[in-house]
């Protein structure tokens, strides 16, 4: 066994090695320029993530590090900001041409948004080949805005199903709720038991983190086509208004925490964590957050699931992809797109797949990558297959704004939830100023 | 006035004095350049903007629209309900802060013992920056884990915790609440400084004929420090209105918009909206109200003999 | 204080009675104040050394059973992977530069337009008064775009050195408010004496009015700095990076990035809260003389 070790570390040692050759080669040949060593300036990379969800700044300093590394010339300056202020600390540090940010996080929803204003850089014949064909599409949702690509995906990530095993069996529950009507059931009976005052727990707060849930069950409860054919809004009938009644139901019914409609991702993970709640939906990283030990009063007792469905359609989840996209004011655009393609590389995706899953194919056939737990691999498979969107339109913030007051009034009871979707889709002129 | 009839003239080591206006140029010079550049050319910019339509999502598409922003903002439900909402705040606090403020000075006024403990501590709440005195109330206001619910549930006041900033409407109340605290301490320190400046002998000479304390303090007292209160009145009124720091921190203007107070409200429309026209005529709009509210209450000081 | 020459009558019952109700009504009344005042904060001192596991508990321990100062090192002294303390010690420092530095200006400016506007008469005098206080009351929320664009077109954007200009813009009209105050219950004879030696009015004012009026000043440049070093608006649109957050807005980032941290989040209240705080118990009773001395005598 230690043969083998020490052969596979002289292995990775000659392939360092190699690599670093090369690339000290690759540095010494371009001499076609008179400044010979104009790649090897040093070059200062500013890059703007989230602290929140997916990837932790610990995992993304093990992707830098390796990078820098691998690219001596190259530092790269990280930060980390609150996905609820990264919108905004985007637009207010690219605006007015000056930009201070090489590489920025780029949501699902906000490519059409950043290409009008002109934020970011079109990439579409820079990326290598390999990534267009073995990476999963929903990931490109993030990073594409008619037709072309803005940026590189990087995290590919939906909602889901997390329950507390323990709870639902001592309510007798012994199947994983495969609808939101055994959802209801079994919240039900956790209820009855006395288990827990909530069982459902959500990231419900006036923010993003709503609409990504709302979207969730609205492909469920009708279709998330918010527009349809014409440019009509139709969120206000359908499946958006089905999965507002829903969520005003749960809450109606002492099913979900009414301290939810404050909560972020974070609380929810804290509630189910502390095990004060029995079911919830969440972003991968939720798991390892909810069992482990050091954290979790219920650690080893969290399972999870694709997202329940309902009638006809099987299961959905909220396409929360994000891409790493090239800012426009970047003046290293092309040692840039090196470290975004770096991160977004299967090795370093493949890395820590606790917090996020790989989005590329092969990752998923790969027994060594889906052995550290199978069962999860299999369901976000299942899941990733097909993502629903949001709008993505030029005006998604306000949009999105919008729908978040609409769908706080409507859960506080204050309006019904037909006439806050009608109210917002009365505004939509307005808001598409 | 005095001045010239005491001035002599004597010979001076210096060439002929400066007329006063000149040595008044040369004095305010520096202030008004420092004051009046970073206050004329940007708001001359933002009226400039404020008559365009910009928009970021479509730089380069900036057509001239005149007074539409502003007209579209006069009528709009949205520009009314945070003017309502910061009219509310603003009455409400200030309100909450003198009459408190009062109480708490008039107690400080008073010969105990220990007097000296309060007075020394009052100070505290003030001191607070803005930041951290809404991070504090936020996390007392904590939904789940909160020291209000904790302190209010042990105490048998109330069964179950409260989503106290999630609610629409205890939101604004809880923000007052925070204001409030901050700032009473401000306004006790001021009209305690008001009461001590009052002859003792005066409240001494009404007792002595016989009135309770209470007459005491409506009749000679209150006139005494009316004119305090005015200046109290006018200060945290300009504050109040332009509001935004604690909310921001606390709710963000939440829920659903129930803190959303007009300076807020302008800065969503700038910077999440991305509508730098309508933000600039937003920000000449705000500004009016408050010069029309300062200059009412200039009128009423000049009326009491202050300027 | 009170009249003592009722010293020789005995008051009734009755009046003994309403007069120790009296007593109890004001002492209660200080306990209860003294409690408003110390127990948020308190609370957030404790929450600053209480173990998660005690804040997160329900129901609520005031007294945590296990209490470190940990947080106050991580912060103060430590590193964390997203270089949340650095940040923060950049905060802190940037936030003391500036305040001093605009203090610094804003005194001196501030004073010799307050002298003018005390001493001198000249046309126009009462207009420019208004327009400077007009100033100080114009909400931020008016300037901020313009402003943004400005510094951004100027290369200020994330720079001290931008906030310092700003804020000197609405501190100064602030010390111009109450050192008149304060020059104009100077009596003038002192500088007509100055003149008559041979002072230019300049002279008058350094060499005369400035050692008078010194506490005055003092308090002034205290109120100056505790008001820049609470600013924030204009710090969350002009500042991007550590070269020039301001403590505030590391507050801000902080809540946004430790949302669910409580016991950080209070620890970087406390740290954030200890300069303002400190300043104002240790020098309170000049910045009650010039919070008084701006409203109660001008």
């Amino acid at each position: 066994m230690r043969e083998l070790l020490k052969m596979r570390r002289a292995g990775g040692a000659l392939l360092v090695g190699a690599l670093v050759a090369g690339l000290v080669l690759t540095g010494c040949s371009s001499t076609a320029s008179p400044a010979p060593a104009a790649s090897q300036a040093p070059i200062t990379l500013h890059a703007l993530f989230m602290k929140q969800a997916a990837y932790s700044d610990a995992d993304v300093k093990a992707m830098t590090d390796a990078f820098t590394a691998a690219n001596p010339n190259i530092t790269v300056v990280p930060e980390y900001v609150a996905y609820e202020a990264l919108h905004d600390k985007i637009v207010t540090a690219q605006i007015g041409g000056s930009g201070f940010y090489d590489v920025v996080l780029m949501d699902t929803p906000w490519p059409a948004e950043f290409v009008k204003a002109g934020l970011v850089t079109d990439i579409t014949d820079k990326i290598p080949a390999d990534f267009k064909t073995g990476v999963f599409d929903s990931a490109w949702t993030a990073a594409s805005y008619q037709g072309k690509y803005y940026g590189v995906p990087w995290i590919n990530d939906t909602k889901f199903f997390f329950f507390n095993k323990k709870m639902l069996t001592d309510a007798g529950i012994t199947a994983a709720p495969k609808t939101w009507d055994d959802v209801v059931t079994a919240a039900k009976a956790i209820k009855a038991k006395g288990l827990v005052q909530y069982p459902l727990v959500g990231s419900w707060k006036q923010a993003e983190a709503v609409i990504c849930d709302w979207t969730q069950l609205a492909a469920v409860f009708g279709g998330s086509d918010f527009f349809d054919a014409q440019g009509n809004a139709n969120f206000d009938e359908g499946g958006g208004l089905g999965a507002l009644k829903f969520m005003k139901q749960l809450l109606d019914d002492g099913l979900m925490n009414p301290a939810s409609l404050g909560f972020g991702e974070d609380d929810v993970n804290n509630t189910m964590a502390a095990g004060q709640a029995a079911m919830a939906l969440n972003w991968t990283y939720g798991y390892s957050v909810m069992n482990d030990p050091a954290k979790s009063k219920v650690a080893g007792q969290i399972d999870v699931v694709a997202s329940p469905g309902e009638g006809s359609v099987a299961t959905s989840g909220v396409n929360g992809g994000m891409s790493l996209a090239i800012t426009a004011t970047s003046k290293n655009p092309d040692a840039a797109l090196k470290y975004a393609l770096w991160l977004a590389s299967q090795k370093s995706q493949e890395m820590d797949t606790a917090n996020a899953f790989p989005m590329w194919k092969a990752s998923f056939e790969s027994a060594d990558v889906t052995k550290a737990n199978p069962a999860f691999f299999a369901a976000a498979k299942v899941q990733f297959a097909g993502l629903v969107a949001r709008p993505v339109v030029p005006y998604y913030t306000k949009l999105s704004n919008a729908l978040q007051v609409a769908i706080q009034t409507a859960l506080q009871g204050k309006a019904t939830p037909e006439q806050a979707l009608a109210d917002v889709a009365a505004k939509l002129p307005d808001l598409q100023k | 006035m005095t001045s010239r009839a005491l001035r002599v003239r004597a010979p001076r080591r210096r060439s002929r004095p400066w007329p006063e206006t000149w040595v008044a140029v040369a004095f305010i010079a520096p202030a008004a350049l420092v004051i009046l550049l970073v206050v004329v050319v940007p708001l001359a910019r933002a009226a400039w903007m404020s008559v365009f339509d910009i928009s970021l999502v479509r730089p380069g598409d900036e057509p001239f629209v005149g007074l539409r922003n502003y007209l579209e903002q006069l009528t709009s439900g949205d520009f009314w309900g945070a003017t309502g909402r910061a009219l509310w705040f603003t009455v409400v606090s200030t309100a909450l802060e003198l009459s408190l403020g009062l109480g708490l000075a008039l107690l400080m006024d008073q010969p105990l013992r220990f007097r000296w403990v309060l007075r020394t501590l009052v100070i505290l709440p003030w001191a607070l920056p803005t930041i951290v005195n809404a991070l504090m109330w936020r996390w007392i206001d904590n939904a789940e884990y909160g020291a209000l619910n904790a302190l209010l549930t042990q105490l048998g006041l109330m069964d179950q915790y409260k989503v106290w900033l999630s609610d629409s409407d205890i939101a604004m109340w809880m923000v007052i609440l925070a204001d409030v605290w901050k700032m009473t301490p401000f306004v006790a320190i001021l009209l305690l400084a008001a009461l001590q400046s009052v002859d003792r002998e005066l409240i001494e000479v009404a007792k002595v004929d016989g009135a309770s304390s209470f007459r005491a303090f409506r009749h000679i007292l209150a006139p005494l420090i009316a004119p305090v209160i005015l200046i109290v009145l006018v200060l945290r009124t300009m504050e109040a209105f332009k509001v935004f720091d604690i909310i921001w921190i606390m709710t963000g203007g939440g829920p659903a918009n129930a803190t959303q107070t007009i300076a807020i409200y302008a800065y969503q429309t700038a910077y999440q909206g991305y509508d730098f026209g309508r933000g600039a005529a937003l920000g000449y709009l705000i500004a009016l109200i408050i010069m029309v509210l300062a200059a009412i209450y200039l009128r009423l000081l000049g009326r009491t003999g202050k300027t | 204080m009170a009249a003592s020459s009722r010293a020789a009558y005995r008051p009734g019952p009755s009046v003994r009675l309403r007069r120790l109700l009296r007593a109890a009504f004001l002492y209660g009344g200080m306990l209860i104040a003294l409690v408003v005042i110390l127990a948020p904060f308190a609370w957030l001192l404790i929450s600053s050394v209480a173990a998660p596991v005690d804040l997160l508990g329900r129901p609520l321990q005031w007294i945590p059973a296990h209490v470190g100062f940990g947080r106050f090192l991580d912060l103060t002294v430590g590193s964390s992977p997203d270089d949340t303390a650095l940040g923060f010690r950049a905060a802190l420092v940037n936030s003391s530069v500036i305040a001093s530095t605009v203090t610094a200006i804003a005194m001196v400016v501030g004073t010799l337009a307050a002298y003018a506007f005390a001493r001198l008469r000249f046309p126009g005098r009462s207009w420019l008064i208004l327009a400077f206080m007009a100033t100080y009351m114009l909400p931020p929320i008016a300037l901020i775009l313009p402003l943004f664009q400005i510094m951004n077109a100027l290369g200020l954007r994330d720079t001290p050195l931008a906030l310092i200009i700003i804020y000197s813009s609405f501190v100064t009209p602030y010390v111009i408010w109450i050192m008149r105050g304060y020059i104009e219950t100077i009596s003038p004879e002192l500088d007509d004496a100055a003149r008559v030696d041979g002072c230019s009015r300049l002279g008058a004012l350094v060499r005369v009015i400035v050692p008078v009026a010194m506490p005055g000043l003092v308090s002034t440049a205290l109120l100056s700095f505790l008001l820049a070093w609470d600013e924030f608006l204009y710090a969350l649109i002009i500042t991007q990076s550590n070269a020039s957050k301001t403590l505030p807005i590391a507050i801000n980032d902080f809540i946004g990035r430790h949302g669910v941290d409580f016991g950080l989040l209070a620890t970087g209240g406390v740290i954030a809260a200890l300069p303002p705080v400190i300043i104002a118990f240790v020098f309170q009773r000049y910045i009650v003389a010039g919070l008084t001395a701006g409203s109660v005598k001008g």
